[in-house]
């Protein structure tokens, strides 16, 4: 696989305030590639720097080699799916499809067998006709799906593509995107603050906060070895204790933990809620329920414990204890259950 | 049901005074221009027959045709301008906008005659600069009056235009860039048409307005050049044509509800007069 899109020490300030600070990214060819992050990270500028309505204060964006920085929107070859999709009111379907190929002086017999193979695509023949506010949220986000896709872009660019739609719909569009991007092959590049969203379709996540990048990678690395507390926080739930390393053991609470990695000095820990257990072990722990949830899948519990109150989620299916409040159990946790992370100031 | 009646009750002193003081003096015009100087049709054969009567008319529609096409163009310029323009510059542009309309209307007519008449300032630069050596006719015919008519008339086709034009969506600007349009394509094909209805709906309302100006015309075309609403006051006031004058005035009310009317069949007139979509 080659390099399809760079970002070189990409920085953009308005002002006093920096929206975006030194990315460093590559994106694989082909690859399907999420910008996470909370709102005011910068993840949308980032985007907006790359399609070119942004001007980048600093730093250099890189297409197939070559360098787009300066150039305008409509020189860069990418296809765009716009918040709220950006449909044409005044178009039908096919010209909304048609336009990128209109304005690139193809001819009408082109345009017409374009556009019918991008209906094809987005499983929307037949649809040609209708204007834009006869379709559902679900058809229009096809529409400007087809519409970026039609004339063979480097690049699709999703600004958020999913957030206009109902729970029920966006995991459907979800499974259809991800299928969508397998059959083109193209490079996606996506931009959303839903985790859930970006850990099911994506190959690769870039965690964005304040404008830095946090961290990049597979969404299974993120999620199971997060760097920092804010990575750790943002991708799911996750308890921190803090504590005093040595080799193979971590001093916390009063308690000594076997912690796979340790070496030495004051570290913090990021345990998965789910990756504790009722049950004796390493690292046992007594504990009381303070608190607990129904959650259909499972169970979330808030145990008292020595480490402070530590968030459990147990499978509801056969589980071990009937969840009641004030309910003693021993909970337990593999020596390479937690990740040390790295502990940013200004995570919650 | 009683309720209700309450309700209707309110409304009743508007309802008699609008009746009172509005519809009956139109019906009573209406039924002047049939009954004088005798019962009949006479007054309207007119319209056939009469060269002066023909000749007015011809001149109104010929002025208001030109001053709404001016008034349009200037007017988009403008809105467009406007559109595209920052927060801040929006405020001052506005401002600039609306600021004539607050000055009387007779004033800027007069303003008007000041620079366009023969020892006026326009006539007289362009003399010392030696452009011309005679004096231009600009005023009292009617390009005065088209001149007059147009200033008058921009910030009202300006604003149902800036309307329609805030109403577009910025997005789609940006991501007809973003597929490869250029600046005049991006123009041509989104913007112009879906601000299109805005520039009809200006249209209705200058071209409306200019039928019956009274003042711009009666002071900047000088009584050489006559437009319907100067020509029925001279019928009334002057020549004590009650019958022609009244006909002249239906015609000008039948013609703007039948104007009204073809356009709200295109656009959505609830627009033009601040209503909701």
């Amino acid at each position: 696989m080659s390099t399809a899109l760079e970002l070189n020490a990409l920085s953009k300030r308005y002002g006093s305030f920096v929206a975006v600070e030194n990315a460093e990214l590559r994106v694989e060819r082909g690859a399907f590639l999420t910008l996470l992050g909370p709102s005011g990270s910068g993840k949308t500028t980032i985007l907006m720097m790359i399609a070119g309505f942004t001007e980048p204060t600093q730093g250099r964006i890189l297409l197939d080699g070559r360098d787009i920085t300066a150039l305008p929107p409509e020189r860069r070859d990418f296809g765009m799916v716009f918040q709220g999709y950006a449909l044409f009111p005044h178009m039908t379907v096919a010209e909304n499809i048609a336009f990128p190929l209109r304005v690139r002086g193809m001819t009408k017999a082109t345009r017409d067998e374009k556009v019918r193979g991008a209906l094809d695509l987005v499983q929307l023949t037949g649809f040609a006709d209708r204007l834009p506010k006869q379709l559902s949220g679900g058809q229009q986000q096809r529409v400007a799906l087809a519409r970026a896709l039609v004339f063979d872009p480097a690049l699709l660019l999703l600004d958020e593509p999913l957030s206009a739609l109902d729970k029920k719909l966006r995991a459907e569009l979800q499974d259809e995107l991800r299928a969508l991007h397998r059959r083109v092959g193209r490079t996606f590049i996506n931009v959303t603050h839903d985790q859930d969203e970006a850990l099911s379709l994506s190959d690769t996540v870039a965690i964005l906060n304040h404008g830095r990048l946090q961290q990049v990678g597979a969404p299974a690395e993120l999620y199971e070895r997060p760097r920092t507390r804010f990575v750790a926080d943002f991708l799911g739930k996750s308890n921190f204790i803090r504590g005093r390393a040595e080799p193979g053991l971590v001093h916390a609470g009063g308690v000594t933990l076997r912690q796979h990695d340790a070496t030495s000095g004051d570290v913090l820990l990021s345990l998965r809620p789910e990756k504790i257990a009722i049950a004796e072990g390493d690292n046992a722990l007594d504990g009381r329920i303070a608190s607990w949830s129904y959650l259909g899948a499972g169970y979330a519990l808030v145990v008292d414990t020595a480490l402070g109150a530590l968030r459990v989620h147990l499978p509801s299916w056969r589980a071990p204890v009937a969840p009641a409040e004030g309910l003693q159990l021993r909970i337990a946790f593999a020596a390479d259950a937690a990740t040390i992370v790295q502990d940013d100031a200004d995570a919650p | 049901m009683r309720r209700d009646a309450g309700w209707w009750a309110l409304l009743l002193p508007a309802f008699l005074l609008l009746s009172v003081f509005y519809i009956v003096p139109i019906v009573q015009v209406l039924a002047i221009s049939f009954m004088e100087p005798e019962p009949g049709f006479g007054n309207y054969e007119r319209i056939a027959t009469n060269l002066s009567v023909q000749r007015v008319l011809l001149t109104t529609a010929r002025i208001c045709i030109i001053t709404t096409a001016i008034a349009l163009f200037l007017g988009y310029a403008l809105a467009y301008a406007i559109t595209l323009a920052s927060e801040n510059a929006r405020r001052w542009w506005l401002l600039c906008v609306l600021v004539p309309l607050w000055i009387s209307v007779l004033v800027r007519a007069f303003a008007w005659v000041t620079l366009l008449r023969r020892q006026g300032l326009i006539n007289q630069t362009l003399m010392e600069t030696g452009v011309i050596a005679e004096p231009l006719a600009l005023v009292w015919n009617e390009f005065g009056i088209i001149v007059g008519m147009v200033h008058y008339m921009v910030p009202y086709a300006v604003l149902p235009m800036l309307a329609s034009m805030r109403e577009i969506d910025p997005r789609l600007l940006a991501a007809a860039r973003g597929m490869g349009a250029s600046r005049i394509q991006v123009f041509t094909r989104i913007f112009f048409p879906l601000s299109a209805p805005g520039l009809v709906a200006a249209g209705v309302l200058v071209f409306i307005f200019s039928l019956g100006f009274y003042v711009t015309p009666a002071i900047l075309g000088g009584g050489r050049t006559l437009m319907v609403a100067e020509w029925i006051s001279l019928q009334i006031l002057d020549l004590i044509r009650w019958g022609l004058g009244t006909m002249m005035a239906t015609l000008l009310v039948v013609t703007i509800l039948v104007t009204l009317a073809v356009f709200s069949r295109v656009v959505n007139l609830r627009r033009l007069f601040g209503g909701a979509r």
